[in-house]
């Protein structure tokens, strides 16, 4: 690339033309490929262990970096001989109930704070930022105790009804945001043509916060999906179990361990999440930035 | 009837209440109510199933006097701040190569933060089998390239353990703080730069005098998080090595686990996890104001 074309190509880029490629090479695309590497490197090393055969996995011999024989095995074995596919329906289940429950709840909170702005609202929006701030590492001591209670030890209810305690605050502080960028005077008119509050939330509020609602749920549930803490807490039974402690808690048996299923379980309760974040990552980004920017 | 409905629909008060109240019956009932709980539990010696005896402070001057405790507080701020520095600067700097003009930025971007949103128990079953003592990738290119003989003992000896949890959390932290800092990166006006170099201001300078500044106020915001996530930690040191070896990379969090759900006293978990909330605010407090500050002192905005 010679200068010229270089200046033209980055206009808009201030004055980077100005820099020259063998420097760029050293300063930039040569650190980026060894963030990059590494960043990527244990989801590449998964990815060959779940397809890896027994006996190359425990040979020190050849080259550890490539599978020769690629086998199904793991998988299979994951998939007919435990628990597996119950974990993983599970999982779906608890992050889409309690994803949409949160959201429900979140979009009519983040309107009364954002737009109806009753009397204590500012204080209630605080509120909302610090539950945020509240991690689950400190909750889900006294939560046992409250689920024990309810009688919900080991069921599904308990995840669904335990994890809107990050969910809401999460989802809440990100749409107050997307409301605020609505501008009143759509309200307004709503309002003197005689809409209730009702049908401007749902007819003219929602359909333009639709980018927030997406960046709130896919946000929320990869959160679900990805929780541990809680699932390893409150449940004991392994039909009930979630993918993360399913792996974690039943596919490591005493000594000898199974790396092949272990990897193929981890690369299976990853994709998911990987795949869904790949259609809608603006909006992911945008949630994740969005809510630390405010 | 109608004229309830009526009344209700304008009035703010009675609206917002209505329409808060799902949420603030979830938040009240399995966050605010906890919290309370679990402060009070920790002032008793509750067991799991049975509710416990008022006991004073009799967990704290235990906890205080016990080893293990003491050696996991000193793990959790040990872990919380080598972690989060090194996560600060790698991220940064990640943020700053991502910032510039590159081919396939989008791209680059969507895969650089696939460490953070993978299940961290899962990704951390990645890291075991790479950590592993005698299958561990890492052992097996060093030899190879003559670098060591024997193999490494990623897990089993307490500094290597540390150090090892520790860069499995930088992994997975990194892609959170460089993709939050480029989102602020981005909001700097490349005019800044341009009058920056034609005063004849170094790379450097232009770091430390334009770069920095403006992003101030987000990388306090971004660290208050990464610390909170970093101290609160526990799933990476519940999969990797549950604490050990010899208590060597118990945390705060995953100590109080053991202590409460495995070991059944949920009064003693529940003092410790209550010991994490000073920590905790002093963190927020520390990197808020403390940055924060500095902000508005350089004529920066706070939004």
């Amino acid at each position: 690339m010679n200068e010229a074309s270089a200046a033209a190509a980055t206009d808009s880029q201030g004055m980077t033309y100005l820099v020259s490629l063998p420097r760029r090479v050293v300063t930039i695309y040569l650190p980026l490929a060894v963030f990059l590497f590494v960043l990527l490197f244990p989801f590449y090393w998964m990815v060959i262990t779940a397809f890896k055969p027994n006996e190359e996995l425990l040979s020190r011999e050849g080259n550890p970096f490539w599978v020769i024989h690629p086998t199904f095995a793991h998988i299979k074995k994951l998939l007919f001989d435990t628990a597996y596919p119950e974990w993983l329906w599970n999982t779906i289940l608890i992050s889409v109930v309690s994803t949409v429950l949160s959201l429900v709840c979140s979009v009519l909170a983040a309107y009364a704070i954002e737009r109806l702005r009753f009397r204590a609202a500012r204080y209630v929006g605080m509120s909302i930022f610090l539950a945020y701030l509240v991690p689950p590492s400190i909750l889900f001591i006294p939560l046992a105790a409250i689920i024990y209670q309810l009688q919900l030890f080991d069921t599904r209810l308990a995840l669904i009804l335990t994890y809107p305690t990050f969910l809401i605050p999460f989802c809440t502080w990100l749409l107050m945001g997307y409301f605020r960028t609505i501008p009143f005077e759509l309200e307004e008119c709503a309002l003197i043509d005689g809409a209730s509050r009702w049908q401007i939330l749902v007819k003219i509020v929602l359909p333009l916060a639709v980018p927030g609602l997406i960046s709130a749920g896919i946000f929320a549930f990869t959160l679900s999906w990805n929780e541990f803490i809680y699932a390893l807490t409150f449940i004991s039974s392994s039909e009930v179990k979630t993918v993360p402690v399913g792996v974690v808690t039943e596919l490591v048996e005493g000594d000898v361990y199974h790396w092949g299923s272990l990897m193929a379980g981890a690369l299976l309760g990853s994709l998911p999440v990987a795949i869904l974040y790949s259609f809608f990552v603006e909006h992911y980004v945008s949630g994740m930035t969005g809510a630390v920017k405010e | 009837m109608t004229a309830f409905f009526q009344r209700l629909s304008n009035d703010r008060n009675l609206l917002g209440l209505l329409f808060m109240l799902p949420a603030a019956v979830i938040l009240l009932v399995f966050l605010t109510y906890p919290l309370g709980l679990g402060t009070y539990l920790g002032f008793t010696d509750a067991k799991i199933g049975r509710g416990g005896q008022w006991i004073g402070i009799e967990n704290f001057v235990f906890l205080w006097g016990d080893e293990v405790t003491r050696l996991a507080l000193f793990n959790t701020l040990f872990y919380t701040v080598v972690a989060s520095v090194i996560k600060f600067a790698l991220g940064l700097w990640l943020a700053l190569l991502l910032n510039k003009h590159l081919p396939f930025k989008a791209f680059v971007r969507a895969i650089v933060l696939l460490p953070f949103i993978v299940p961290t128990a899962l990704s951390a079953l990645a890291f075991w089998w790479i950590y592993d003592a005698q299958f561990s990738i890492i052992s097996w290119t060093l030899t190879r390239l003559g670098l060591i003989h024997g193999y490494i003992d990623f897990l089993g000896e307490p500094w290597m353990a540390r150090f090892s949890t520790i860069a499995a959390n930088i992994w997975r932290g990194v892609p959170f703080v460089a993709i939050c800092l480029l989102a602020g990166l981005q909001t700097i006006s490349p005019s800044f730069y341009e009058a920056a170099s034609l005063d004849g201001a170094t790379d450097w300078q232009q770091f430390r005098f334009v770069t920095l500044p403006m992003l101030t106020p987000i990388i306090a915001v971004v660290m208050t998080f990464s610390v909170l996530f970093t101290f609160t930690d526990f799933q990476l040191i519940y999969v990797l090595t549950r604490g050990g070896p010899l208590n060597a990379t118990h945390l705060m969090a995953t100590l109080s686990f053991q202590r409460a759900i495995p070991g059944g006293s949920l009064g003693e978990g529940a003092a410790i996890a209550t010991a994490m909330v000073p920590f905790l605010l002093a963190a927020i407090l520390f990197s808020y104001f403390g940055l924060q500050r500095r902000a508005w002192q350089q004529g920066g905005d706070d939004k």
